[in-house]
């Protein structure tokens, strides 16, 4: 095939070479080479090595409460972002643009500054950890405060997912099921539900990723107590203070193959939400 | 057929001519389940027609109420707490905070990191839309899943590389010890650690941006002789803008913002190597919460202002649809 010909069914406008080569030169140079050092610093442990660090009591204690914290955290966000996400489409209430707006604070807001703001609201004497230290509720400095921070930061995902499936949502359907005389209750569980769900376990999946690196918003309100409240971040944090470089790759590699798993899952998930709402 | 069912059945049923938004005739409908055909207003004057849509108003007084009590512990509050304890030592501590020598050497330290990174991530946004949006090549989506790469990976693990490759015992430490060049642990690696955070932001928001807006302008442009400098600084950008502009604050803010991946890179060296949000923590764990909130309030009003930014594009977005609708019809 000729140059001319391979370059038209590229596309007829200058600057493939350039913009293309500029693009993988810049993404090699800023994150593969240095992700692979990872790969690179963690292979000079031998297997046995690695496992001793990865499956050491103290690092299955920081993955217990990292992974299960995000999916608690993730959970609440999937209930109350498709609640949240409803009632931004649907109604409208003085203040709804302004909810609208905040609803987004958590990923405009700097980690280290929601870290000290919920510590500051949850701990014993704050605005909303007083009330509940009469019930025996321990917030900040428990693995209740590090979820409470998990469940800030992955707010919007599940929100900005559903939201604009229920915008688009046409009202036709939900006609069609009242004039078939099913209730309003009804029309929701067996309609409107199954149309979120993939949006909705798109959120819970981009929460849920976000959660797992998470380190800011976390290290002020945990209390950071190895075997409890020490997350995987701080663990590999911990092992680099200690010059131990090795054992932080070996623990950051678990922690990148966790994260790469769930972003191809969000892949196909958003593959699967445009697939359902193209036939919709 | 343009029209559903409901209107028509009604219609046919009480006689009378279409008229009114289809909804109402189905709550009609709806509301006299079994009564048997009867014109609406005249029989029922009781009945306020709800849309069949529509939830009741305990309903919906209900869910707006859960829903504001759930944004307002987890959202209203933490900000108002931060506002709140950034002044209510007064005025004259929080300038005295914010204008200490530490905070402005940590502010000029933050404003130059910003200045280096947004630009260049900006330039590779721009290059990488162009690249994805305006060709057809194999091995593009790949392309475009590994832009999204640094979006999944931990601060933490973005602020190691830097020292995996640039430490003391990295990869090019040798070569940096040998050099005299210090990159770990000083101002070169909050750099690094930042441009790797902020990598996807602009290339994210142009990526859709351009594939939607198609490529009718642009190959117009050259066959009317234009070079691909030319197209691109006078019919791209021009057309791109407001979306580059939100990409370029979304970048900005997160540069400024940054805390897990350059708290493991920077050494925390006072006046020297320290940002707004690692001054922040220092204040903090020293106890001063005052100082700390008030140096805190300088990045949240930056997030404020991001947010800001945001809802004005989303209304210029609607504008423009609104209008392009108009024209068409």
């Amino acid at each position: 095939m000729s140059r001319a010909a391979a370059r038209t069914r590229r596309g007829v406008l200058p600057g493939f070479g350039l913009s293309t080569g500029f693009t993988i030169f810049y993404l090699g140079l800023v994150v593969l080479i240095p992700l692979s050092s990872v790969v690179l610093k963690a292979s000079t442990l031998t297997w046995e090595q690695a496992w001793a660090v990865v499956a050491s009591p103290r690092a299955l204690a920081s993955y217990r409460i990292s992974f299960g914290a995000s999916a608690i955290g993730a959970a609440i966000n999937t209930v109350f972002g498709v609640l949240v996400a409803w009632v931004l489409a649907r109604y409208r209430f003085p203040g709804r643009t302004l909810v609208d707006a905040l609803v987004d604070l958590p990923f405009a807001l700097p980690t280290a500054v929601s870290g000290i703001a919920l510590t500051a609201v949850y701990a014993r004497n704050g605005w909303i950890g007083q009330w509940l230290e009469p019930l025996g509720i321990k917030a900040a400095f428990s693995p209740l405060g590090v979820t409470i921070a998990l469940t800030f930061i992955g707010l919007p995902f599940v929100v900005r997912t559903v939201q604009p499936v229920l915008e688009d949502a046409e009202p036709e359907l939900e006609e069609a099921a009242a004039m078939l005389g099913a209730g309003r209750g009804q029309t929701f569980l067996r309609v409107i539900l199954p149309a979120l769900v993939p949006a909705a376990l798109t959120g819970f999946t981009l929460a849920f990723a976000r959660a797992i690196g998470e380190y800011g918003s976390v290290v002020f309100i945990a209390g950071n107590m190895p075997m409890s409240t020490e997350i995987a971040p701080l663990l590999i944090m911990t092992k680099l203070e200690q010059f131990d470089y090795a054992g932080a790759t070996a623990i950051a590699t678990v922690l990148l193959v966790a994260s790469f798993a769930l972003l191809l899952a969000i892949n196909r998930l958003q593959a699967w939400t445009r697939v359902r709402a193209g036939q919709a | 057929m343009t029209v559903s069912g409901g209107p028509l059945l009604d219609a046919a049923r009480t006689g009378e001519p279409l008229a009114g938004p289809p909804e109402l005739a189905v709550a009609a409908l709806a509301g006299d389940r079994g009564g048997g055909p009867r014109p609406r207003a005249a029989s029922a004057p009781h009945l306020a027609f709800r849309r069949v849509t529509e939830d009741p108003p305990w309903v919906r007084r209900g869910l707006i109420a859960l829903a504001l009590l759930f944004l307002g512990a987890f959202l209203l509050v933490p900000a108002a707490a931060v506002l709140w304890e950034a002044v209510r030592g007064g005025a004259d501590l929080w300038w005295k905070a914010v204008s200490e020598p530490d905070a402005l050497s940590a502010i000029k330290l933050t404003l130059l990191v910003a200045a280096i990174s947004v630009p260049l991530n900006t330039l590779f946004g721009v290059a990488a839309a162009w690249s994805l949006t305006r060709f057809r090549f194999r091995g593009q989506n790949l392309l475009l899943s590994l832009i999204d790469l640094p979006f999944g990976v931990s601060p933490v693990i973005a602020g190691m590389v830097t020292i995996l490759l640039f430490g003391a015992q990295g990869i090019f430490g040798a070569w940096c010890q040998a050099h005299g060049v210090k990159i770990a642990f000083a101002v070169p690696g909050i750099v690094l650690a930042t441009v790797f955070v902020t990598f996807p932001f602009v290339a994210r928001e142009l990526i859709p941006f351009m594939q939607q807006q198609g490529t009718e302008e642009e190959e117009a442009a050259l066959v009317m002789g234009a070079s691909g400098w030319q197209i691109l600084t006078r019919v791209t950008l021009p057309n791109v803008r407001w979306s580059l502009f939100y990409g370029v604050i979304l970048c900005n803010a997160r540069a400024m913002g940054e805390f897990g991946a350059v708290s493991v890179v920077s050494g925390h060296i006072r006046g020297l190597t320290n940002t707004i949000p690692l001054h922040v923590e220092i204040l903090y764990n020293e106890y001063a919460f005052r100082a700390s909130f008030a140096v805190a309030s300088l990045l949240f009003l930056l997030a404020l202002v991001t947010l800001v930014v945001k809802k004005a594009m989303e209304w210029r977005q609607h504008a423009e649809r609104v209008a392009a609708s108009r024209s068409e019809a």
